[in-house]
């Protein structure tokens, strides 16, 4: 996407914004791996991407040389003034100060907290597909995906439902507008703030039952959180939380559109979902995360500079033949499946729990209304590129129960 | 035969507790705790191995009795 250069070889100049790798990164993944396991590229001021397992996880978890100051590779980096908190705590934090920014926030994603949440979250589901019944055809990313994380987060935070698009549009330009000129990607930062200011200030005023007013009353290092870092805080939550989720549901149904054995099997067993969602959610992992080196060093063999960037790609770690049996095949049995995912290490992705509920109860709503369906037009679906990936079209065709009994 | 979560080691992924219900239960952040003293019945032995398996963080070791 934007202007940049078509790369024609991954192991010098690799982009993750190239079409190529948006179409079908695995392929790359799979070379690299074993050509080139640490390649490099000289855009977005110098970059790594180390492909195997075990690489990826020792740069997870070694906090001491690598910063989250920040985890989206663009042109821009944080200065070093930015640590230990970095622009959206807990995510762009390094140790000690991330321990405290994410402890206050765990208690609202554990899995007791979410489980509460299951029953909203299934009616919207619910609704989405009584409002799809009757078509032949379905955009199942815009449609329905899409739309699950975005209620089930504002309906979190207390803001407005009818919002969603206001959410989208911010989410959308930080993760995909990377190739941005600088100012414009600022622009649209100084717009989501004032939104989310505005809508803190009404919560100051009028106190609710919901994260909003949560994160007012809450206090880091015995200090009241200020309007500001409530604000940084959600949008955190909105930007690591949407494109997320929505691509996790989206490929989930793609695998299963285009897998009858698979959906035949999820449907006659449904007590097989929370495994076959683990290995959906290995084998399309939608998050590459990144990192800065701090300082010049050399890394397995690598000669690393101080602010180069290393991109994390968990999904290509989960299909790294070293760490995982037929790492390609898709097994929706499959019991031994120790995936990355979520990250490794003290960034363990705080939604996990909500991020897992969300995609069980899409999987669970959309197979009891759907249990027959396929992909209408394999060539017209279309993936995000860059460091979330998932479909952003998926043209389903849906043959409808009620319809048909 | 028992089993241990290492509570340094130990993110909160949840899988333990998701596979082996009987044996691990997530504290109010979402880490794990072995139930009781980590005793493993005998019908529970292959989830405990299962949940050894699965966990990302290799934060839990079983002691063979
Ligand atoms: C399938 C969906 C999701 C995937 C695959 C995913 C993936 C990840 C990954 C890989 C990380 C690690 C970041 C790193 O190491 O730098 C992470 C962190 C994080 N995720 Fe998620 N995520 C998902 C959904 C969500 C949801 C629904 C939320 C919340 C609404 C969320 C909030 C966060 C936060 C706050 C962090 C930072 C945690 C920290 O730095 O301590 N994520 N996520
Ligand atoms: S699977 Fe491992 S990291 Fe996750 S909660 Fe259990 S012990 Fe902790």
């Amino acid at each position: 996407m934007g202007d940049h250069q078509p790369v024609t070889d991954w192991t010098t100049d690799f982009d993750p914004t190239d079409d190529v790798w948006a179409a079908d990164p695995y392929p790359i993944w799979e070379e690299l791996r074993e050509s080139c396991p640490i390649a490099h590229t000289d855009r977005y001021g110098g970059a790594w991407l180390p492909t195997r397992f075990d690489d990826v996880a020792a740069i997870s978890y070694d906090t001491e040389r690598f910063t989250s100051r920040n985890v989206i590779m663009s042109e821009f980096r944080p200065p070093v003034q930015f640590a230990p908190e970095g622009i959206a705590p807990p995510i762009t934090s390094d140790p000690p100060y991330h321990q405290d920014a994410r402890r206050m926030l765990l208690p609202i994603f554990s899995p007791q907290a979410i489980n509460r949440l299951e029953p909203a979250t299934r009616a919207y589901c619910e609704e989405l597909v009584d409002a799809v019944r009757g078509h032949d055809v379905v955009d199942a990313a815009e449609q329905y995906a899409q739309h699950i994380p975005v209620r089930v987060i504002a309906e979190m935070l207390g803001l407005p439902e009818s919002d969603a698009d206001i959410f989208r549009g911010f989410v959308n330009h930080v993760i995909e507008g990377v190739a941005l000129p600088l100012e414009q990607r600022a622009e649209g930062m100084v717009e989501l703030f004032q939104y989310l200011l505005a809508h803190i200030e009404d919560h100051v005023a009028n106190p609710r039952d919901d994260l909003i007013t949560f994160l007012l009353e809450s206090e880091l290092h015995g200090e009241k959180l200020e309007p500001f870092d409530v604000a940084r805080t959600i949008a955190l939550l909105l930007i690591a939380g949407i494109d997320t989720t929505w691509s996790a549901i989206g490929a989930a149904l793609w695998h299963l559109a285009g897998t009858p054995a698979d959906r035949e099997r999820l449907v006659a067993e449904p007590q097989l979902l929370p495994t076959a969602m683990e290995e959906l959610l290995r084998a399309y992992a939608p998050v590459t995360m990144a990192r800065l080196v701090k300082e010049d060093m050399e890394w397995n063999g690598c000669p690393m500079k101080v602010n180069d960037w290393v991109l994390l790609p968990f999904p290509s770690a989960n299909r790294d033949p070293d760490a995982f049996d037929r790492p390609d095949d898709v097994i929706i049995d499959r019991q031994v499946n120790r995936h990355a995912t979520f990250g490794l290490g003290i960034h363990r992705c705080l939604g996990s729990h909500l991020a897992r509920m969300e995609l069980r109860v899409a999987l669970e709503v959309w197979l009891e209304a759907f249990p027959t369906f396929d992909l209408a037009d394999p060539a017209a679906v279309r993936w995000s590129a860059g460091q979330v990936r998932g479909p952003r079209t998926l043209p389903i065709r849906v043959i409808d129960r009620r319809h048909t009994s | 035969m028992k089993v241990r979560v290492d509570r340094d080691c130990c993110e909160g992924h949840g899988r333990c507790y998701a596979i082996a219900p009987a044996l691990f239960e997530p504290d109010e952040i979402g880490e794990s705790r072995e139930i009781g003293d980590g005793a493993v019945p005998s019908d529970q032995e292959n989830r405990a191995r299962l949940a050894v398996a699965n966990c990302p963080e290799q934060a839990i070791t079983i002691e063979e009795s």
